[in-house]
């Protein structure tokens, strides 16, 4: 007769920071992303610095250069006001790069505290939290920032507003479920018997656990988000000229594509890059985190 | 009866969902706009426009009285008059709907016959060579901007190999040399059933290039999920036995396990759908295809209110829809699902 394994004993793999990273550091591919992003960040925060022509990067025309193809005054050319198009690559980073992770950032404190709140409460809290993500969802989300964006007047600011309102859902979920299972628990019923207060519980004792599943879903997101803001620049929703955005030169550059095609390749290319990074370290976060789910 | 009563469930959810889409949208196009009159009537408001409008609108009445007459004006199919072409919303969005349904149809056919062998190849070399080589095809394929991956094939394939057409559905000479009878406005079927083989093979031309980017993210999506639903699979308790059976590999994988892994694949469709429907503004401008995408990235360059709020509303329709289909035809492939 056979005894079946043991495997409700099993101990938890410790997931530590320090862990992660390290696993990170190991995986060629992961570390390459890692680097790539980090870079791209410093880029665009010190993009002024950077930049060889900054106040071309910002939007000043350069009459006699228009449409001057890659040489080494202009390494990228120049695009059909003869503007540097890789200042403008540099300095398009903060509306393409910079803003998407604030809205993440805003989508996820707003949509976690919701979830740990439906979740920790539960009953008609969570039945209403919960049906009005569903509504949410029930959009392409594209779409549904498109038309707010369109609703609420052209521009950058627009733009991510609209995108924050299309993403919050997705982490309401995700915190609702950690929360869910987290109610039970000793510490929380003993937190509760302490007389600690809801919003207490809920900030202290809850919303610091849906981390870690919320910091994973955020890194697959992030290029997501990139693309959707890329996106909306493209259709004119996002950042308004002669500012720069990675989404705006493409299409302003497509319509040159066949001859000067340099206008539209390397902000294309730098979406491309910044995405396929994110979404890298994103599926490495998520073997170490969810190895059941993708191995 | 349990399926039966499962659908009926999904179908009420359904409208729920559909009521609260017309709450969400109606909030959008009245509520969150400055001056909802103004942007109704387009860039050129005269006052006297503006007056006439917020009275038709009811835009001077309370919320839940304006949020009935839109109610009113939708049920009757109404969204509005377009501001650029002067015509219903509603008939510009369904005479364009047969072009953009065939370009749709076509990229998620594309992405599911490469994804899902492909998933299956990386599941049956898990953690080897070729494992790894589609995790990057995926990995690149949900990474690529559509707008961008569009103007690199059309350099590649028109300006370079000079192999396929530049944009359109169809050749504009054709339309004198091989006129086609409308019968559908779907080009490849109306071709096909007229007997117009040369429009058909044009036609089918025109749809690679917008077709394959288009497929390129659900691509992606459809093989990491086939990958992942294979793995846990192949783990069962069924999958052991048959190996132990000795039944070759093949049969297991193909015969036994994709049955029960093409379920979590169908789930993604409804997202994938999601993902494409909003694809084709990119494709469709960039493709020059007459559809959907096209009149709705026009829609926003000329300030068009009501078309953009007619395509918002409809797209997020097609979208519950799609889900609904999606489920129901799960019921069929995992019985299970109608139990819960």
């Amino acid at each position: 007769m056979t005894i079946p394994a043991i495997t409700s004993l099993e101990v938890e793999p410790a997931r530590t920071w320090r862990h992660v990273l390290s696993v990170v550091v190991r995986d060629p591919l992961s570390l390459a992303s890692l680097v790539v992003i980090v870079v791209f960040i410093l880029m665009a925060v010190f993009a002024s610095q950077i930049a060889p022509y900054p106040d071309q990067g910002a939007g000043k025309t350069n009459a006699g250069n228009t449409m001057a193809p890659p040489s080494r005054d202009n390494l990228f050319g120049a695009d059909k006001l003869g503007r540097d198009v890789l200042s403008r690559v540099i300095v398009g980073a903060r509306s393409a790069l910079i803003i998407p992770i604030f809205v993440v950032v805003f989508a996820v404190s707003l949509g976690a505290p919701l979830g740990a709140l439906a979740g920790y409460k539960g009953g008609w809290v969570d039945e209403v939290i919960m049906r009005i993500t569903d509504l949410f969802l029930a959009f392409p989300s594209l779409l549904l920032a498109m038309a707010i964006a369109f609703a609420l007047g052209r521009g950058l600011d627009k733009a991510a507003i609209a995108l924050i309102v299309s993403w919050w859902p997705w982490y309401t979920r995700i915190a609702r479920g950690v929360a869910v299972g987290l109610r039970e628990r000793y510490f929380i019923e003993a937190a509760q018997a302490a007389g600690v207060s809801d919003a207490i519980i809920i900030f202290r004792h809850i919303l610091p656990n849906t981390i870690s599943p919320i910091l994973v879903q955020a890194t697959v997101d992030m290029g997501t988000v990139i693309l959707a803001m890329g996106g909306l620049a493209f259709l004119g929703l996002g950042t308004q000229p002669p500012a720069p955005d990675w989404g705006l030169m493409v299409s302003e550059g497509r319509t040159y594509m066949l001859n000067q095609w340099w206008i539209a390749t390397s902000p294309g290319l730098a979406i491309f890059i910044v995405v396929l990074a994110f979404n890298l370290l994103g599926d490495t976060l998520r073997d170490i985190f969810d190895p059941r789910q993708y191995r | 009866m349990q399926r039966l009563e499962f659908i009926v469930r999904r179908l009420l959810t359904s409208l729920f969902v559909l009521l609260g889409v017309s709450v969400i949208t109606f909030a959008i196009a009245r509520v969150v706009p400055n001056n909802a009159a103004a942007m109704y009537i387009g860039p050129k408001a005269r006052q006297e426009d503006i007056d006439r409008v917020t009275k038709q609108l009811g835009l001077d009445k309370p919320l839940p009285v304006q949020y009935l007459i839109y109610m009113q004006e939708l049920t009757r199919g109404d969204l509005g008059t377009s501001i650029a072409t002067k015509r219903p919303v509603t008939r510009e969005l369904t005479e364009r709907l047969p072009a953009t349904l065939e370009l749709l149809l076509f990229g998620m056919f594309v992405a599911t016959i490469i994804g899902i062998p492909l998933g299956v190849l990386s599941a049956r070399s898990q953690g080897r060579f070729l494992d790894i080589i589609v995790r990057m095809i995926s990995i690149v394929g949900v990474s690529m901007p559509a707008f961008f991956l569009g103007l690199i094939l059309q350099i590649v394939f028109f300006r370079n190999l000079e192999l396929l057409p530049l944009a359109g559905r169809v050749d504009a000479d054709l339309r004198f040399t091989n006129p086609l009878t409308q019968i559908t406005n779907f080009i490849l079927l109306d071709s096909f059933l007229t007997g117009n083989w040369i429009t058909l093979k044009d036609a089918f031309l025109h749809l690679i290039l917008p077709g394959i980017t288009l497929a390129a993210y659900p691509t992606g999506l459809i093989a990491r999920m086939t990958r992942a639903a294979m793995l846990e699979t192949l783990e069962q308790d069924y999958i052991r036995t048959a190996r132990a059976y000795g039944i070759k590999q093949h049969v297991i994988i193909y015969l036994y396990a994709l049955k029960n892994a093409i379920s979590p694949t169908l789930t993604v469709l409804g997202l994938t759908f999601a993902f494409a429907l909003t694809g084709t503004f990119f494709v469709e401008i960039i493709f020059n295809w007459p559809g959907l995408g096209l009149f709705t990235v026009r829609s926003l360059l000329s300030l068009d209110y009501p078309a953009i709020m007619g395509m918002t509303l409809f797209g997020a329709t097609g979208y519950v829809a799609i889900n609904l289909l999606v489920d129901i035809t799960q019921t069929w492939v995992d019985p299970r699902i109608s139990l819960r």
